[in-house]
């Protein structure tokens, strides 16, 4: 990503709707005017945001500002909630997410999803990771066996594992099931990873191997991190974006945006943040 | 004064709080002394004809003439069986899609009033199901019947009895299904999904893995409660002694036996007894079915 980018982007929003147009091809998701109501309320307000390729963007912000909301709008996770009704486009690869005529199942497997608690779905741990890649059209059964060594290995999970692939998911520590709903997210070979406060169930060991295993994720693949820990966001973020009831107040370089406040809540989140 | 009320209060809360605790110790051990009380007096008044020579000829024997002491129980005890597996056949397919329907894609005013039906239908009585099955099901199988060239064309049959028994024990299964699918978190939808899942495939692959040990468990109280199930299987199912070997054949479930012999049986001496060893069979088919819905669970969850 290169410096001249993101310095521009760091402006107003409307200097990076500019932006978005000039440097499209350097972000990979880009939101514009993006509106979302839950029934009559509103819960996006006016998104503006490109998403670099490659690196973690962090959205940052208190809890309930929307922060999850716009992460399930890259996915079409909204789709399953029929009062949700957005306005505006997330542009993919030069597609707009939001029409309705794209493939939302194919689009999914572009976007691996590590949720706030693990969700291991029912079954063994190699079941886990074999099931998406079935959903990968994968059903060859070496291929799978390999393909479920070399995505455990990629988590820092296989040396754990190894001797029990067939035992219950549920037999592993919250911290080591959420390695291996990584490890499954990653399975379905997506570009971009969407991670929904990932480490908010974990310990602080356990948080900290997946805070490492993202940095190195982040070489290739482009992260989008919803936070509201500071610390967390200070530790890992190549771009940040602060929410605030529904809005981008405030987006930038983490060393601009963090040393040099524009706005007074973005000022105060810092200040009692931790 | 008022000091004089709260010191009196306290005086007395330990003598209330016995009582009430007796109270409840005493109500609990009616309940579980309950059900050992049946079982035992059934197995009182069977004793006389429980020789352990004739056991076999009691429980496999298919002749059954009160008057000359034979007590053979199997064509009873078979059609139970058979009624209860046709019900079973026909309540596994019409919940389960119905469960998923109802949760997974009824918008909700539809779910709303689908939930209301099955709540009228599963305080209805009985006897109007099997009154219901009388003027339309066993017109229709005995239609059916003779179109298939069977022995017996009038209807009144193992098939109108297990459809009429799904159709009654079903609106029970139902709920313990609903209850089961709504247990299904939102977060466990969206990982099937976010992998690339369709809905469907995300019900197929994931929610019924989930969930098999409670469904499982569902279907066989269900099993249960349709070997109880008395009148309405009484009313359709032909009440003829014999081993039905088709679904057109008419049976004689264990219920309908004691239903329709409880006041003459002390008129044939011996024939209370045999009476008495047919509800404690249908008894222990019963717990045996509870029990295995209990061991079902228990398996899954120590899997888990």
């Amino acid at each position: 990503m290169s410096t001249k980018t993101v310095d521009l982007a760091s402006k107003t929003q409307i200097d990076s709707r500019k932006i978005m147009t000039k440097n499209s091809s350097k972000s990979i998701l880009s939101v514009q005017s993006l509106n979302l109501w839950h029934g009559k309320q509103q819960t996006l307000k006016n998104i503006h945001l490109n998403i670099p390729e490659k690196g973690i963007t962090v959205l940052l912000g208190p809890s309930g500002c929307g922060k999850t909301t716009l992460l399930k709008t890259f996915n079409r996770l909204t789709d399953i909630y029929p009062d949700i009704r957005t306005e505006g486009a997330v542009l993919f690869k030069g597609q707009d997410i939001l029409n309705k005529k794209t493939d939302v199942y194919s689009l999914r497997q572009q976007m691996g999803l590590l949720s706030q608690r693990p969700h291991p779905l029912p079954g063994s741990i190699a079941d886990n990771i074999r099931y998406a890649l079935k959903l990968k059209g994968i059903s060859n059964k070496t291929e799978q066996n390999h393909r479920i060594e070399f995505f455990l290995q990629k988590v820092a999970l296989w040396e754990e594992v190894k001797d029990r692939l067939k035992s219950s998911s549920g037999s592993l520590s919250i911290g080591q099931q959420q390695r291996l709903c990584l490890a499954r997210g990653l399975a379905i070979e997506p570009k971009v990873i969407l991670a929904d406060e990932p480490t908010s169930a974990l310990d602080p060991i356990s948080s900290r191997k997946i805070e490492e295993q993202f940095k190195e994720l982040s070489q290739e693949y482009s992260i989008v991190l919803v936070t509201h820990i500071l610390r967390q966001a200070k530790r890992l973020a190549d771009y940040v974006a602060f929410m605030y009831f529904g809005e981008i107040i405030e987006q930038g370089l983490p060393g601009e945006l963090f040393e040099n406040p524009q706005t007074d809540t973005l000022k105060e989140y810092l200040s009692v943040g931790h | 004064m008022k000091l004089k009320n709260y010191k009196m209060s306290i005086a007395l809360r330990k003598p209330i709080e016995l009582f009430r605790k007796t109270w409840m110790q005493i109500a609990l051990s009616i309940i579980l002394i309950l059900p050992l009380a049946i079982g035992f007096s059934l197995l009182y008044k069977a004793w006389p004809l429980l020789n352990p020579d004739d056991l076999g000829k009691l429980l496999f024997g298919s002749v059954w003439s009160p008057s000359q002491g034979n007590f053979g129980l199997f064509p009873f005890i078979s059609s139970s069986v058979f009624v209860a597996g046709v019900g079973l056949i026909i309540m596994i397919p019409v919940c389960l899609s119905s469960a998923i329907y109802i949760t997974q894609f009824a918008p909700r005013w539809i779910s709303r009033i689908l939930r209301a039906a099955i709540d009228i239908l599963a305080g209805m009585p009985s006897v109007i199901f099997g009154l219901w099955g009388v003027i339309t099901i066993v017109p229709i199988v005995g239609n059916w019947a003779k179109q298939q060239g069977a022995q017996n064309p009038t209807g009144y049959s193992i098939l109108a009895a297990g459809i009429v028994v799904s159709i009654s024990v079903m609106p029970y299964v139902l709920n313990m299904l609903l209850e089961l699918f709504e247990s299904v978190t939102s977060e466990l939808k969206e990982t099937a999904l976010s992998l690339g899942a369709s809905h469907w495939q995300a019900i197929k692959d994931v929610f019924l893995k989930k969930l098999k040990p409670g469904i499982i468990a569902s279907f066989t109280l269900g099993m249960s409660k349709s070997f109880g199930e008395t009148i309405a299987v009484l009313m359709v199912v032909g009440n003829v002694v014999q081993i039905p070997a088709r679904i057109f054949d008419a049976g004689y479930p264990l219920p309908a036996l004691l239903a329709n012999n409880y006041g003459e049986m002390m008129s044939i001496p011996m024939y209370d007894a045999a009476l008495m060893l047919s509800a404690l069979i249908l008894l222990l088919i019963v717990v045996f079915f509870n029990y295995l819905s209990h061991k079902v669970i228990r398996h899954y969850q120590a899997k888990a």
